[in-house]
């Protein structure tokens, strides 16, 4: 495998000075580079195509907008208005690494990547929409997640982050009709032609209110008969702004709003946004605030499976399988209820630990769980998986190949479905996935049956992982002993003023997290979830940028539905499984 | 009894059976849904949440009748009159128990497969008029489908014909009185349950209202009372099918020990309970999927069906 240091030597020798590898005090961080602006798409492309060990996945795409940095700041090599960060990742090397363009004046403008990745289209018109940064030869740059009225753009530091800010508001007869007005969908808009060959095509809103969609996702289909040409979804409906409020919440009282973002993965989101601000921190958690915390997402896990087994048998007419696994999912909860004292957005874990100990006897509900799940499994087999008409829905529909698949972002299980066996608890362990025994399923076709078998296969390996942690439940601390750990321990605060001070501090302001960058990465419930934290050095993030696997998965949905049904389409969005929040955030 | 009185009085007998039998099956389908989806069911209005039956009706009736400005009127009006008009005038010929019939006609089962088949306009005319992309779907689907297994629909019927030598219903009830013809025509009867099914369209052949995919198909735009007829439509015709399966395959009225009447009635409900049971377990296959199957693999059949039955009839008689 190549290291950092090749990366950075292969880049300065075809580059020279347009390239400039940015410094890290942290042995563990993502390598960064400041790109010139105009050597961007070479630099890329050269990292995509030609580079041993290449970079073939577009990982994720943001901006920061500098503008208003602090006296705190750090990693501040090139002067810059605005800087767009680009995540690439590379397979084969199994590394990230992070390209920086330095980007002057209020409203800059950028070439775009759009011919260098398929996914980089969404990326840039939320990049667009949220900080007014304009990519040239971009294919169709107007907003995505704000409504196409939305005056200003919401990532900016000087657009306010509060309605109170805003003054109230008012829906006059003239804006409400402009606000209709905007809704109204033109083809032509989108470069569709309205006539086909010999007749007219058919426009078919779906959504954003439809039983089929599982939350407020409109797709606006072009169907010649019930074949679908063309399926583009409009998003952003179910956007509340998660990483604009990052910005005035925090460290700590910002943990609550990760829950909502994949709502079914209740503390697996909290996980992800903790080892981003334990990085920065410098926190290593104890042992048993591992176990505990993987013991939790694994439980997460399931329950989010079990509603996307439940739904998509739904979606494709099965009425009964629902109630089973809401049942099952029930009893998931009860046994959340009792760690965390909350269901569905538990808000559990700490900065450096988590709320609470375990309580007495989690043992025996947790081996209650592991003694009954395993029937029902099977019994969903019979029902589900073995059906003949199930199989006729789903079988050789939603195909993409593994190349597609990485072309267009896809992690998950519908990364595994296509053959590729990835995983990141197994290939970047985090929070001590090494120490567990599991294995990948992966499945070969790539369709919306193989990713269903991909995911009934996780939640057994997730049970194995559950009772791992059953059977080896580390003793110790539930919150480690660290300055930063939220809330802070008390044990020394009534003997010494200086702990008592610090201690008081923490509570009232909430911890400092040192200035810097880190970035995250799980695999969460629908595929891979990271955090990109700055830091500044205050209280509260300078950005918080959220990676969700919804948004570039819901990309694709265009390019794997043409030429299906529209009952076609209900398998695919099924097999995709995505939750509206974890795309719009 | 003079005639025309025993007519009139077998009709209001008829009528009110059956609309108070499709209200029921509200509360049977909701309750036996629940009970096989391991929830409780509609419990509370009453004993067992019978009363859910009067209350879903009181509130269908005095729902706002609303037809949307861009809905063709009176096309929108008759159509959900049609789907139970047809399904009641189906009922004139079948016979209950032995004298317990509106009209023994000597065609009753070609006016049986007439009669539904007229509710295929209730389908295509409901989705037109609302003038919605998805009825408009919702009706081609259905369109597709009730022609599609109306063919063999009849066809799979025609064992029993010759066997029993007559289209007059009671003829074919009393032709069953030594063997049930569900013995002697297995594949007629499955291919008639599942024709059956499809020209109900309940689920898993629920196509032109796939709720999933096109919110409610066909009567997205229909509410109170208008989408109550719909409703009220389909459940009977559950019956229907149901009373034509015991009819011309389980011996009708035939069996021993209990009354006539009883005996009807207990063959039907075992189907009701059937057609409630395949909606609980089965997904929904495609719309071209459906419709291959009928012309590829059961319209074959049941000309398979129907040689045979004439070589054998043939041969023995």
């Amino acid at each position: 495998m190549e290291t950092d240091s090749d990366l950075e030597l292969s880049l300065s020798t075809l580059f020279g000075e347009g390239v400039q590898a940015a410094p890290s005090n942290r042995p563990k961080s993502c390598p960064t580079f400041w790109v010139k602006k105009e050597l961007l798409q070479q630099v890329l492309s050269h990292l995509k195509h030609t580079i041993r060990q290449p970079f073939h996945f577009l990982y994720d795409l943001t901006a920061i907008d500098e503008r208003s940095r602090g006296a705190f700041v750090a990693h501040r090599t090139t002067h810059a208005d605005f800087t767009l960060v680009y995540h690439l990742f590379s397979y084969s090397r199994n590394a990230f690494v992070r390209i920086k363009v330095a980007l002057q004046g209020d409203f800059p403008q950028m070439p775009s990547i759009t011919s260098l990745w398929e996914n980089a289209n969404w990326y840039e018109r939320e990049v667009y929409d949220l900080f007014g940064i304009r990519f040239e030869g971009h294919p169709h740059l107007r907003r995505l997640l704000m409504p196409l009225t939305w005056e200003g753009h919401p990532l900016r530091k000087e657009h306010p982050a509060r309605a109170t800010e805003m003054g109230p508001f008012r829906l006059w007869d003239e804006k409400q009709d402009r606000e209709q007005e905007a809704l109204q969908f033109i083809p032509e808009e989108w470069g569709m032609k309205k006539r086909g060959e010999d007749a007219d095509f058919m426009f078919l809103n779906l959504g954003p209110q439809h039983p089929g969609t599982h939350g407020v996702l409109r797709i606006i289909l072009q169907l010649e008969g019930e074949e679908i040409v063309d399926a583009i979804p409009d998003i952003g409906f179910h956007h509340r702004g998660a990483e604009k409020m990052g910005e005035r919440q925090s460290w700590h009282t910002y943990i609550p709003y990760t829950d909502r973002v994949d709502y079914l993965g209740g503390v697996m989101n909290n996980l992800a946004y903790l080892l981003a601000v334990e990085e920065l921190a410098g926190i290593e958690v104890p042992q048993r605030v591992a176990v505990i915390r993987v013991m939790l997402c694994e439980l997460f896990r399931i329950a989010s499976h079990l509603v996307w087994y439940g739904t998509f048998a739904q979606d494709l007419g099965q009425l009964s399988p629902v109630f089973y696994m809401f049942t099952d999912r029930e009893k998931i909860f009860d046994i959340i209820e009792a760690i965390c004292g909350a269901r569905m957005h538990p808000n559990w874990f700490r900065i450096g630990g988590v709320a609470q100990d375990l309580p007495l006897g989690w043992n025996i509900l947790i081996s209650d769980f592991l003694s009954y799940f395993p029937k029902r499994l099977k019994e969903y087999d019979q029902l589900v998986m073995r059906n003949a008409l199930f199989k006729a829905r789903t079988v050789g529909i939603g195909i993409y190949t593994r190349q597609e698949a990485i072309e267009w972002g896809v992690t998950g299980p519908g990364l595994r479905a296509c053959g590729m066996e990835w995983d990141f608890r197994k290939k970047r362990p985090y929070s001590g996935y090494e120490n567990f025994d599991f294995d990948i399923p992966t499945a070969t076709n790539g369709d919306c049956y193989d990713r269903a078998l991909v995911r009934v296969e996780e939640m057994r390996q997730s049970l194995r992982i559950i009772e791992q942690c059953l059977y080896n439940m580390p003793e110790g601390p539930y919150k480690s002993d660290h300055p930063l750990t939220t809330p802070p321990l008390k044990k020394n605060t009534m003997e010494d003023i200086e702990t008592l001070i610090t201690h008081f501090l923490n509570v009232s302001w909430g911890p400092v997290i040192p200035a810097g960058e880190a970035i995250s990465c799980i695999e969460a419930t629908k595929g891979a979830n990271s955090y990109y934290l700055i830091s500044d050095g205050s209280t509260m993030p300078y950005r918080v940028r959220i990676r969700t696997p919804s948004f570039p998965h819901m990309q694709m949905l265009p390019y794997i539905s043409q030429g299906y049904t529209v009952a076609d389409l209900l398998s695919i969005l099924g097999g995709m499984d995505y939750v509206l929040a974890d795309i719009d955030r | 009894m003079t005639e025309p009185y025993h007519y009139l009085l077998m009709i209001v007998l008829v009528l009110f059976t059956l609309t108070s039998v499709a209200a029921l099956l509200i509360w049977v389908e909701r309750r036996l849904l629940a009970l096989w989806q391991d929830r409780c069911g509609p419990n509370r209005a009453g004993p067992l949440g019978l009363f859910i039956v009067a209350a879903d009706t009181l509130k269908l009736f005095f729902k706002e009748d609303w037809i949307p400005p861009f809905a063709d009127k009176r096309i929108f009006v008759v159509a959900p009159a049609i789907v139970a008009a047809t399904v009641l005038l189906s009922f004139v010929v079948v016979p209950f128990a032995p004298n317990l019939l509106i009209a023994d006609l000597h065609i009753g089962l070609l006016f049986f497969l007439a009669m539904s088949s007229m509710g295929v306009y209730s389908i295509v005319l409901g989705g037109w008029a609302s003038n919605n992309k998805y009825s408009l779907l919702g009706a081609l689907r259905g369109a597709a489908q009730m022609i599609s297994y109306e063919v063999f629909m009849g066809l799979s019927l025609m064992g029993v014909v010759m066997l029993s030598g007559s289209f007059r219903l009671t003829d074919i009830v009393l032709a069953q009185q030594d063997y049930w013809f569900i013995f002697t025509q297995p594949l007629g009867f499955i291919i008639f349950l599942i024709a059956g099914v499809a020209e109900t369209h309940r689920l898993p052949f629920d196509i032109p209202e796939a709720e999933s995919e096109l919110v409610a198909g066909f009567h997205a735009e229909y509410s109170g009372m208008k989408f109550g007829m719909f409703f009220i439509g389909e459940y009977l015709g559950i019956t229907l099918i149901s009373a034509m399966l015991t009819t011309l395959f389980l011996g009708g009225w035939l069996g021993p020990v209990l009354p006539p009447i009883l005996w009807f009635i207990l063959k039907t409900s075992a189907f009701i309970v059937l057609f409630i049971l395949l909606r609980a377990s089965l997904p929904r296959p495609r719309y071209d999927q459906l419709l291959e199957y009928g012309w590829k693999i059961l319209l074959p059949l049941s000309l398979i069906n129907l040689l045979v039955t004439g070589a054998i009839s043939l041969l023995t008689s």
